[in-house]
This record gives C-alpha cells, structure tokens and sequence, in this order.
C-alpha cells in the first residue's frame, strides 16, 4: 500500500487508498495529452477532475478504466495500481478490469434495448446471476440503486431510448452498478442533462459513495463544490492542485486553481 | 454556387425588411436556378424511365402470349405400336418421325371439316402451320400414358413461329415473298382458323418455366431453366459472400489496426469494387475451370465468379453499415465489461443489420443481372438442357442464366427470338424487383432508433 498523500489534509477521515496513479504520462500520436501526473483515489470518496476543456481529465479518467485501449494512438505511460495491482500489467485483461472499474459516459448511452435488457447485460456476460429470479433482483437492486426503479418497475420492457434524458442516465448508472464494480468512473454525466436531472444524479452520486469510489469529471464547479469531498484540478495535461474540497475551492494554493475557480481562465 | 456573404460598402442600418435589396434578390435568384436545375434532371430521369419501361412492356408483353391449335389426334394403333402389347420401351422406338403424319392429318381433317376453303389437299402440306416441336410432345405424352394408343386425344398444339407471328403482326403479307417458311396460301387458312376459333392465342407458361429451344423453334423456347441456373448461382453467392464479406468487414471496421497494411487492403477493396466484371469472368476461367478443373458452363462456378465481384460490394456497404452505429453504444458495451466481440456481436451487429442486408441483396441483385462473366466461363450459348434432377445436377451440370439467355435470344436470326428476348427481360426486371422490396421490407423491420 502506499502512503496517504503529502498534502496535508483536515478534516477528512483517513480511508484506505483505491486507486494510486504514479507517474502517469498520455501520449496522442505526438501530443503529450497527461503529463507527470501523481494522484492517489480513496475508497468510498468522490473525488472531482475539473479543469477548462481539452486540459486531460477526460483523458486521465479513462486511463484508470483503460478505456483508451479502444485508441490506436494512444500510450500510457507510468504506474496506475487498484488495490494495488497494476492495471497496466499485461496479465491484466482490460474487460476483467472494467467489470471492477464501471464506467458512466457524458452523453446517456442505452442500449436500444428494453429497460430490463440494459440493465440485465452487464450481469448476464459476467455471469453474475444463477436464474432468472436472480437475475429479476439484480436488475430491480440495480434500478432501486440508480433511484429510478420507481419511475420505471411498470414498464420494465419498454425501450431504454424511449426515457428522457436524466432518466436515460440514471438507467445509465444502474446499468453500470448491475455487474457490481468497486469503482464508478463518470464523464460528466449532468451535462446533458437539466438542473432537475442533475440534482437528481448529483444525489444518487452522494449514495453511491457509501459503496463505491466515485471519480467523476464536471465542468461545473459548483458541482464538484456540492458531491465531491476531494477535487483535482487539471491545466493542460498536468495535475496542478489535488486536495480536499473545500480547501480547494476556498483556500487553492496554486494561483492557477485560483485564476480558474474564479473564472479567469478557462 | 454559394457564396459567403460579402461586406458591403453601404451600411444595412435604417433599411426595411419589407423591401428585399439587391443582394437578397441575387442570392433567392440563384436558389431558384439551382432548385429548377435539380427539377429539370428529376424529370429527365423519369421521362427515360419511362420510356424505357414502355419499351421493355411493348415489347415483352407479347412473348407471354402463344398461338395454340386445338386438334383432336387419333393415334393409330397400327403405327405407333405395332406389336399391340402397349410396352413403354415399344412405344419408345417410334421417333418423332412416326407422330409428325398423325398431327398433320389431325390438322388437315380438322379443316376440311371445318369447311375451310384451301387448294391444299395433302396432310404433309399443313406441316408450316405447326411448331417442329408438337411431335416431340405428343410422343412425351403417349409413352407416359401407353393406354392413349389407339385413341383419339384433345392436343394444343404450338403453332409455328410464323403462323404465331403473323398473329401478333410481326409478320406481314407483303414480306412473304422473301420468307421460305410460309406462304399466302397457308396465311388464309390461318385467317380462316382464327374466324372459326381453331387457333388462339394464350398464355403460355412454358415462356415462364421451359427450356431454351434451337434457333428453327422460337416458339417453345423459355426461360425456366435459365432462371434455374440464376437461382443455384444466388444460393452459391449468398452462401459465400455473405458470410465472407461480413466476416471481413467486421475484422477490418472493429478489430484491425489501423496500418499501413490494413490501409492497403481497404484501397484495394474499393478499387475491386469498380473492377469490369469481364475481368472476374477471366479469373474464374482461369482459376476454377482450368486450375482447379470445375466443370464449365456449371452455376457452381458462375456462382463463384459471381461472389468474387460482389464481395466488395458486400465489404463496403457492410463497413458503412457499421461505422453509422454510434460509438457511444461500443462504449456502452465496453464500459460494462464487455468483451470486444460481445460489444460487435450484441450491439453493434443487430443495430448495422439493416445495412447489411441491404447491401447484400443489392449486391446480389447486381450479380442476378451480371452477363459478361459468364461469357468466358461457358455460360452463354445455346444450352439445352433439361431441369436439373437434384441439387448436385443443379450446381454441377451446365447451365446459362437469365441475363446470358436474353443475350443470347437478342443475338439469335429470327425476330421471333427478339420478342422472347424482350420477355426474358420482363421476367429478370420482375426477379429484381422483388428483390429491392424485400430489401427495402428487411430495413424496415430490423431498423431501430437509437
């Protein structure tokens, strides 16, 4: 295990370290897209990328899924562990580990296929469920989880692209905690979605936290200011500030998180 | 044709809306011209359209129609077996030669008794009135049924090309002089048949479902077996380049890396694509009848031929299919731990699926019309042959298809052939047809939103 991070922290509990990146560089073809970037990821937290567009959160959040493999150009270089483990290792089969790492996206992405069916998929290739009675429960705890279940128990087999759009993110994130995964990664999951929806994902993310490690990229502020207890703040592929919430957006040491967080740059 | 918006030097404060300027009449002028450019090559298209589709029919139509004779035929006893124990294999050693008497007296008492006015007296005169073909039909039907000798039996019998087209008005008195075939005198008793409803003309389904016939017997030839042979080629086409041409676009669109290699095949794909057929057709001879020995003249190697050049087609329309599945629905797939051929398999296949099949019908709807490959691999000519009796027969033993059968009815002398070519045409147009609806059906059925 590693050691807790150097930045000093207040008042927040000291839990065990999930994920701990070392080190980390993104290559794009040439482009340098993450430099030199060090952070360690606590259990049952939130912890908040931000940072201005094109700055590598994005980027970074699917290094630690291995969602970038799908890229042909993209490298990662450096030392990512869960547990850990590197996952980076070439014993490491990239589906094992995002069946542990999920991974909700910024646009709402069903499957068009009926409600049930999104949701009973991750769990039926990962063979989770014995029968169909198990498998009815881990769909109805998955949707419960996604605090969608109510809207949605009547009409179970109707198509996942007939809901609206928080509703289709909310399946979204029920579909991805069905094949019960230790990390929740999230790509700005509001930002197609109305404040109604978004306050309704932002609530479900503080429940999730009792369970899971929640990493989530936003591009608002006061988003990562309302679910996140550590935030990181991203500037041109390097990790300039990460630290406890509060003390970021209130106290930032680095003059670059100050300029942002007050609107300078970005 | 569209400009950017120029800065004038006038400024644009303080005009009207009401009133449109200059550069706003220009610009709706323009779109105008454009719109009735697009209208006038719109109604070219259909103006050709139609006239070709009235071609095809005018010509085609009559080729389904067929000048019968109705005749009562005795069948002698005493010269169709002569040993009067009614053995098939008997039966069998009387040629066409032994029945071609009986349909002319046939024909010669059923005028006399109809009173009609002739100076021909002799049976074997009436024999320009009837098809080549009628004694080899009625000699099928007694040796399939020994028990008519010695009867007299209702026959329809084919009339003779000539007697045909002078029904339809393809052959005109005026031109008899030339013809060795017919004569005036023949054409009266003709006229006199037809007022007395002797001889008619009538769908005929053996245009449909027969065989080609020579060159002397326009009048029996068909299409059927040709449409047979099309059909073991479409088995073989679809049986291979389905399969092939999905399996190869999924690895090329999903699972290759992108390379220089990989970059190489895809050019090469699509230049395939716009390779003459002529040169497939110079490939299969070559490769599958003189490397690997296949027979010539076999659907089975037409079939092959005809794979060869739609699976580009089949390749490309495939890879269109499957890069128009957003690639939320593979992260989707991927972000839950799924493998990459579940993502392709569960996800993205179903929903390129309408793409897909479009593609592949209209690929096979392009080698159903397809003619000069199978020049070179001995598809086209004057193959007789009879329906193949199994499904090796079928892809084995020589046959033509559609199209090669209506290049070869437009190629032959007599102009009785050149309506049949016309009729083929028909049939192939409706084979197509067919084809495109039920590509259009699969679309709509497996089309999903997303």
């Amino acid at each position: 295990m590693y050691d807790a991070p150097h930045t000093t922290e207040r008042d927040v509990t000291q839990t065990e370290i999930k994920i701990a990146a070392k080190n980390v560089q993104v290559y794009y073809g040439d482009t340098h897209a993450i430099k030199d970037v060090d952070v360690q990821i606590e259990d049952k937290t939130v912890t908040a990328f931000i940072g201005p567009s094109g700055c590598g959160k994005s980027t970074f959040l699917r290094t630690l899924n291995r969602m970038n493999d799908t890229i042909d150009i993209c490298r990662v270089e450096g030392d990512i562990r869960i547990d850990g483990e590197d996952i980076y290792d070439k014993r490491v089969d990239p589906v094992q580990l995002r069946a542990k790492v999920g991974m909700v996206f910024q646009k709402p992405n069903p499957f068009p296929k009926s409600i049930y069916d999104n949701v009973a998929y991750g769990p039926r290739i990962h063979g989770l469920a014995k029968n169909k009675t198990d498998l009815d429960e881990i769909v109805e705890r998955a949707l419960k989880r996604g605090a969608i279940w109510n809207e949605v128990k009547d009409r179970l087999h109707a198509p996942g692209t007939g809901l609206s759009g928080g509703q289709q993110q909310r399946l979204c994130i029920a579909r991805a905690v069905a094949t019960e995964p230790e990390v929740l990664l999230m790509d700005e999951p509001c930002s197609a979605l109305d404040p109604i929806a978004t306050s309704q994902v932002e609530e479900l993310i503080d429940e999730l936290r009792k369970d899971y490690s929640v990493v989530i990229v936003t591009h608002s502020m006061q988003q990562a200011a309302r679910v996140s207890q550590k935030t990181a703040f991203f500037h041109l592929g390097n990790l300039v500030e990460y630290g406890e919430t509060g003390k970021i957006f209130t106290n930032p040491e680095d003059p670059r998180t100050e300029s942002y967080i007050t609107g300078r740059i970005g | 044709m569209t400009d950017a918006s120029m800065p004038t030097d006038t400024p644009r404060h303080g005009k009207s809306i009401m009133v449109a300027d200059a550069h706003t009449k220009k610009r709706n002028a323009s779109e105008k011209r454009f719109q009735a450019y697009g209208l006038a090559a719109i109604g070219a298209g259909v103006f050709f359209l139609l006239v070709l589709l009235g071609a095809i029919l005018s010509n085609g139509l009559s080729a389904f129609q067929q000048t019968f004779i109705e005749v009562p035929v005795y069948l002698d006893a005493a010269k169709l077996d002569k040993n009067g124990n009614r053995d098939p294999e008997d039966l069998k050693k009387v040629s066409t030669f032994g029945y071609n008497p009986l349909i002319q007296n046939a024909i010669l008492e059923q005028v006399q008794a109809a009173g009609i006015d002739t100076p021909l007296d002799k049976a074997s005169e009436m024999k320009a009135l009837i098809s080549a073909s009628a004694a080899a039909q009625l000699r099928d039907r007694v040796i399939a049924n020994p028990d008519l000798v010695g009867e007299t039996v209702d026959f329809r019998i084919l009339a003779a090309s000539r007697v045909d087209g002078y029904l339809k008005g393809r052959v005109q008195r005026e031109d008899l002089a030339r013809d060795k075939n017919i004569d005036a005198v023949h054409l009266d008793i003709v006229d006199q048949m037809r007022e007395r409803g002797l001889l008619a003309k009538a769908f005929n389904w053996e245009f449909v479902f027969g065989a080609d016939a020579s060159e002397s017997r326009p009048e029996q030839a068909g299409i059927g077996i040709a449409m047979l042979g099309s059909f073991f080629m479409m088995l073989v086409v679809l049986a291979l380049a389905l399969p092939i041409g999905v399996a190869a676009s999924i690895y090329l669109e999903e699972f290759a890396p992108q390379n220089w290699f990989t970059d190489l095949i895809e050019v090469n794909i699509s230049n395939l694509a716009a390779v003459p057929s002529i040169v497939f057709g110079i490939l299969g001879l070559s490769v599958f009848i003189q490397f690997a020995g296949l027979p010539q003249s076999a659907p089975l190697v037409g079939g092959l031929v005809l794979t060869l050049m739609t699976l580009p087609t089949i390749i490309i329309s495939t890879r269109a299919a499957l890069k128009a599945v957003p690639p939320s629905i593979r992260d989707a797939a991927l972000g839950i731990g799924a493998s990459k051929m579940q993502s392709v398999f569960h996800h993205v296949l179903p929903l390129a699926m309408p793409g897909i099949l479009t593609g592949t019908i209209i690929g096979l709807a392009q080698a159903l019309g397809e003619t000069a490959p199978l020049l070179l691999i001995g598809m086209v000519g004057y193959i007789a042959t009879n329906a193949p009796d199994g499904l090796v027969e079928g892809f084995m033993s020589p046959n033509s298809a559609m199209p090669a059968q209506i290049y070869e009815w437009a190629k032959r002398a007599d102009p009785a052939y050149y309506e049949r070519a016309w009729g083929g045409i028909i049939i192939l147009l409706v084979f197509l047809l067919s084809m495109n609806i039920i590509a259009i059906i699969l679309r709509r059925r497996f089309e999903r939103r997303w």
